[in-house]
């Protein structure tokens, strides 16, 4: 499968990143280089086989449901590049 | 004072120690922490050339040696007490710049100590300052950080700069060039054992949920592992005994007990069974690697080892799967960098504007492509024919290893399909960039432990390793047929030269 340049600036938008037109036709033949690779796959018969998303984790461990971790709002602000009123700063987002 | 007193070990020899034989000088009082981490410290500053560390932390160093000398002269430390190591800089380290070698963590200093840098710590290791990489670890060469790229301390006889192998290129280059006696790396397609390779030292992967990935920035979460990169094998055992254990903080990590790694370093390879996978014998692979590995097999039936021809059929698939998995996983993790809560921003007129600008400027191009891959096999459409296949795949290559080691205890290849390259030969497809991992990516899917050891020299001179693949949570195997390997191949490593 090839990816043609509307596709690729559409999963650049899904990843929030932005392809300047410089930049899009090698990051298009870089893309296309690895899907080819990818597509190696197609040769093998996985009708019947599990997938498998990780490795020896039979089970998910659970931890007691209370609060073991808190209060550290200048921490968690820390490494903000803006900062107000103890939260976040993003540009307007309503009207 | 009339005589002079005497100077047993000196400076530049200090640099040359093991972990263990500086453990032993320590509490010999041959020498204190205070001087060995000086030691390194001056080896770091007149090796800057090979760009091996981001970030040097030498007053922190000599701040813990001090109070590892204290503790030593009243009999007291743990086990790693004064002994001066690198840390690979994708490790969170609490009050200390972490960049994961990209651009996009700016100015980050992490609140929160990474579990392995943590253990580390309480065990009494001086950390020396925090090691180059290759962005987010992506990479097999160490040339996609933002800080530059690594040079390895190796040279062939026309003298360029060679690739100290990657990610953990900064980890290798210092522990090979002596600017710290061992190193913590990480390894999510070869990331520790294809750099220890390439630079003549020994890394070991271990199996994954051995060692805790709280607090490591994470790349692909399902193939992640932390692990030691060392001198020798026996410093490797030593390294992991204390970067290993269960962590509640990461839900992957495995409630088992940590064996003593030291123990299986005596116990060698009588009656052990090795198999060696004919799909690992690549079309055109090097003839001073297949003489390598064949030599490698020979060692060991001397030493008692049965050798037996194993076949795992899906090997050249791993390749394909973890360039479908690792992107997505990829994806999703570096999400998280928005420019808003912690790193670079760049500002924009809208918040998805602010996005954009923030990660665009913030990520290297091979990032971009890994984050653009696993948004494209995650979307709408294509979820299942690239995905949950690869998924799939995945399965039968861990089913291949479970059918090996129903035959054999143990597997012996090759680490890497070739020595080291020059920064300048470095391939302009990425694909052929990605084929230095071909040997090394089937033991991260299927979770499996890989330990590489340096065994021999290329045609040009250059360090090349064997690598060993054992069932999970049998890291002890790997030790004890490495150790073997070690003593066999007599390899001389560039401090020794």
């Amino acid at each position: 499968m090839s990816l043609d340049k509307e596709t690729v600036k559409r999963i650049a938008t899904l990843a929030r990143l932005k392809l300047s037109d410089e930049r899009m036709g090698p990051m298009q033949q870089d893309l296309n280089h690895i899907l080819t690779f990818i597509d190696q796959l197609n040769e093998v018969e996985t009708k019947d086989v599990t997938p498998m998303a990780g490795v020896n984790t039979p089970a998910m461990p659970f931890r007691k449901d209370v609060v073991n971790d808190g209060d550290i709002v200048e921490q968690v602000l820390a490494n903000a590049p803006e900062v107000a009123c103890n939260m976040f700063v993003v540009p307007k987002v309503v009207e | 004072m009339t005589t002079l007193a005497p100077k047993p070990v000196l400076k530049n020899d200090l640099i040359r120690l093991t972990l263990a034989d500086a453990k032993e000088g320590l509490a010999k009082k041959s020498f204190s922490s205070v001087e060995l981490t000086q030691a390194y410290l001056d080896a770091m500053a007149e090796h800057r050339h090979l760009n091996a560390y981001i970030l040097e932390t030498p007053e922190l160093a000599l701040t813990r040696a001090e109070e590892s000398d204290k503790k030593l002269a009243q009999g007291s430390g743990g086990a790693l007490e004064g002994l001066p190591i690198a840390i690979k800089d994708l490790f969170c380290s609490a009050g200390t710049q972490t960049t994961a070698g990209s651009h996009i963590l700016k100015g980050f200093t992490p609140t929160y100590e990474s579990t392995v840098s943590h253990n580390l710590k309480t065990a009494g290791a001086v950390s020396l300052g925090k090691t180059n990489l290759d962005e987010f670890a992506m990479g097999s060469a160490n040339i996609t950080s933002y800080y530059g790229n690594v040079i390895n301390p190796w040279k062939r006889a026309d003298g360029k700069d060679l690739t100290p192998g990657g990610s953990s290129g900064g980890s290798a280059a210092a522990v090979a060039a002596g600017l710290a006696i061992a190193a913590t790396g990480t390894d999510t397609g070869g990331s520790i054992r294809q750099p220890a390779a390439f630079s003549g030292i020994v890394g070991i992967k271990p199996t994954y949920g051995r060692c805790s990935r709280w607090g490591i920035v994470a790349f692909a979460s399902s193939l992640d592992q932390a692990g030691p990169m060392t001198r020798d094998v026996r410093d490797a055992a030593l390294l992991l005994k204390v970067m290993a254990g269960h962590d509640p903080k990461d839900s992957t990590s495995a409630p088992r007990e940590v064996p003593d790694f030291e123990k299986a370093l005596t116990q060698g390879v009588k009656g052990l069974r090795v198999g060696i996978p004919k799909e690992y014998r690549l079309p055109g692979m090097p003839d001073d690697i297949v003489k390598l590995w064949e030599k490698g097999a020979k060692w060991l039936q001397e030493a008692g080892a049965e050798i037996i021809d194993i076949s795992l059929p899906h090997t050249k698939y791993s390749l394909p799967v973890y360039y479908v998995l690792a992107p997505a996983e990829a994806s999703s993790n570096l999400a998280r960098y928005d420019g808003v809560r912690y790193g670079l921003r760049v500002p924009g007129g809208t918040l998805d504007e602010l996005y954009e600008n923030t990660r665009s400027d913030g990520f290297g191009d091979e990032v971009q492509r890994r984050i653009l891959i696993g948004t494209y096999v995650l979307s709408a459409g294509y979820y299942d024919a690239y995905y949950l296949k690869a998924q799939r795949v995945r399965t039968l290559i861990t089913q291949d290893f479970q059918k090996a080691f129903e035959k054999v205890d143990v597997i012996l290849t090759p680490t890497t399909p070739s020595a080291a390259f020059a920064l300048d030969e470095k391939p302009t497809d990425p694909v052929v960039m990605y084929l230095n991992d071909v040997l090394t990516v089937s033991a991260n899917l299927a979770g499996l432990p890989g330990l590489s050891v340096p065994a021999g020299l290329s045609s040009e001179g250059l360090p090349l390793g064997l690598q060993l693949l054992g069932p999970a949570f049998d890291e002890s195997v790997l030790f004890r047929v490495g150790k073997v390997i070690e003593d066999a191949a007599a390899f001389k490593s560039f401090l020794e030269r």
